[in-house]
């Protein structure tokens, strides 16, 4: 990772320098080792402060709807998965794609700090990312783990390592590739259950919802000016004490509005600070779409209908829901 | 059949969304052929069942509504040549999602009928009534600010 760190740096500064772009979105470290956080770099004197390690999970595609309507156009660095995100952004014509230039970043799978608080590691000073072996340096001492169990669920149930849009890559010939898992295999679970059961663990889930909306501020899909929720005289714009919103219906709403545009990037679960599985919500439509209006991955491409704003006569009936097997 | 705690007969609150081109006239032949429907059924106009919004259902869920079904023209019969496809696709995805967070999967449906057909729309009405009857109350939506006070 240090590698494509050094590669992102010196190409950033190369075209800085001969103002092919004007600033560069990309990551610097935050308060803690663990949160790189994204940040736009406008010097050459700045990159030194650009990092790039298994931290790096933050997806810098929304950033881009902003930078994109001022002058100049910005270097922006996406792992494989965001540029899903950045397909289906220039699909909705929310990102100018003349105004940016993409530098595909090569990705070994981003590390999930709360499985490594799990497993005991706390100071994280640094790292060293050497392919499936990673070494922790904390202020307790140095561990050592597999990356494979550390990996977040996101990245453990990955897409693919192949860049859907980029102009340029800075991938090196070493990297670790691993086995992924079904990524619809909780989903299955879930739909195994009685309705009681799974009531009992949405609730269970989603009544730790503090409202916080970060699992909206994250999305890439979730992007338009004015937001249903921010309505002051809606009466759901914030937390109340005594009412069950958020359990029962923030989050239909909110996975509704991008169902058959969440690319799965996993951003809304990543940011959750109640830790609610929320890409289990998306997960659903995504496995009820494929099965019902066949494979369909969002940002795969720019063209393209999306599966909810077209229809075939031949569609099922939403009665086959009834006629499924199952509680 | 289940009996609330007054001891008087349960009677679902059931919600129905109908075109205005062929389900409410529809019902309105079930109503001038002198045909029963259940009296609970609430019948909401609407221009095409592409206008129900999913956040419709959901609102008569969170308002107390036992069930909820919606009507529209027979698929390649939209007034609007194409409405019916759309609500169908997204009715699809979001009774699988309200089955998925543990709403029984019998309290919504959806249900093509025509103009002609107000035998039909008796018929399915009855058949839906019947239905949420013996799923009884649903309270998995309701939200508490909206539960109109008993006392």
């Amino acid at each position: 990772m240090r590698r494509v760190r050094d590669m992102m740096r010196s190409r950033a500064g190369e075209l800085l320098k001969d103002g092919a772009v004007t600033r560069v979105l990309g990551w610097k470290s935050g308060e803690f080792y663990y949160d790189p956080t994204p940040s736009f770099f406008d010097t050459e004197e700045s990159l030194d402060e650009l990092v790039y390690n298994g931290f790096s999970a933050a997806m810098l595609s929304k950033y881009l709807i902003e930078a994109t309507k001022k002058e100049g156009r910005v270097l922006v660095f996406l792992k494989p998965c965001d540029t899903y995100s950045f397909n289906h952004l220039l699909k909705e014509h929310k990102v100018d794609r003349e105004k940016t230039y993409v530098i595909g970043v090569g990705c070994g799978g981003m590390l999930d700090i709360e499985k490594l608080r799990a497993l005991g590691v706390k100071g994280i000073e640094s790292m060293e990312e050497l392919g499936e072996n990673l070494v922790i340096h904390t202020l307790y001492g140095d561990k050592k783990f597999a990356r494979g169990d550390v990996l977040l669920e996101k990245c453990a149930t990955c897409k693919g390592l192949e860049h859907k849009a980029s102009d340029e890559l800075a991938v090196p010939d070493e990297l670790w590739e691993w086995e992924t898992s079904d990524r619809f295999a909780r989903v299955s679970e879930l739909e195994g259950m009685t309705s009681g059961e799974r009531f009992a663990f949405w609730r269970g889930e989603l009544s730790r919802c503090i409202r916080c909306n970060a699992c909206r501020n994250a999305c890439p899909v979730c992007s338009c000016n004015k937001c249903v929720f921010d309505n002051p005289r809606s009466g759901v714009i914030a937390k109340a004490n005594a009412d069950t919103f958020e359990e029962n219906m923030f989050h239909i709403i909110r996975a509704f509005h991008v169902a058959g545009r969440c690319t799965d990037c996993g951003e809304c679960s990543r940011v959750c600070p109640q830790n609610i599985p929320l890409h289990l919500l998306n997960r659903k439509f995504i496995k009820d779409i494929n099965a019902f209006y066949g494979e369909y991955q969002s940002g795969e491409s720019v063209d393209g209908k999306s599966p909810l704003t077209e229809f075939r006569t031949g569609d099922v009936e939403p009665g086959i829901v009834h006629e499924r097997g199952g509680a | 059949m289940p009996i609330n705690e007054e001891g008087a007969a349960f009677k679902p609150l059931i919600v129905a969304f109908c075109c205005n081109w062929c389900s409410y006239a529809g019902a309105d032949l079930a109503g001038s052929s002198r045909l029963n429907y259940p009296v609970n059924v609430k019948v909401i106009r609407v221009p095409c069942s592409c206008r129900v919004n999913p956040l419709f259902i959901l609102r008569a869920f969170q308002r107390g509504a036992d069930g909820v079904i919606m009507c529209g023209c027979h698929p390649g019969d939209c007034h609007y040549t194409s409405g019916n496809y759309f609500a169908r696709r997204r009715m699809a995805l979001l009774f699988s999602m309200l089955d998925y967070l543990g709403i029984e999967r019998g309290r919504t449906r959806v249900e093509w009928v025509s103009a002609a057909e107000g035998a039909k729309f008796a018929n399915t009405m009855n058949q839906f009534a019947e239905t949420i009857s013996a799923l009884g109350e649903c309270r998995r939506l309701e939200d508490i600010r909206c539960v109109e006070s008993e006392i």
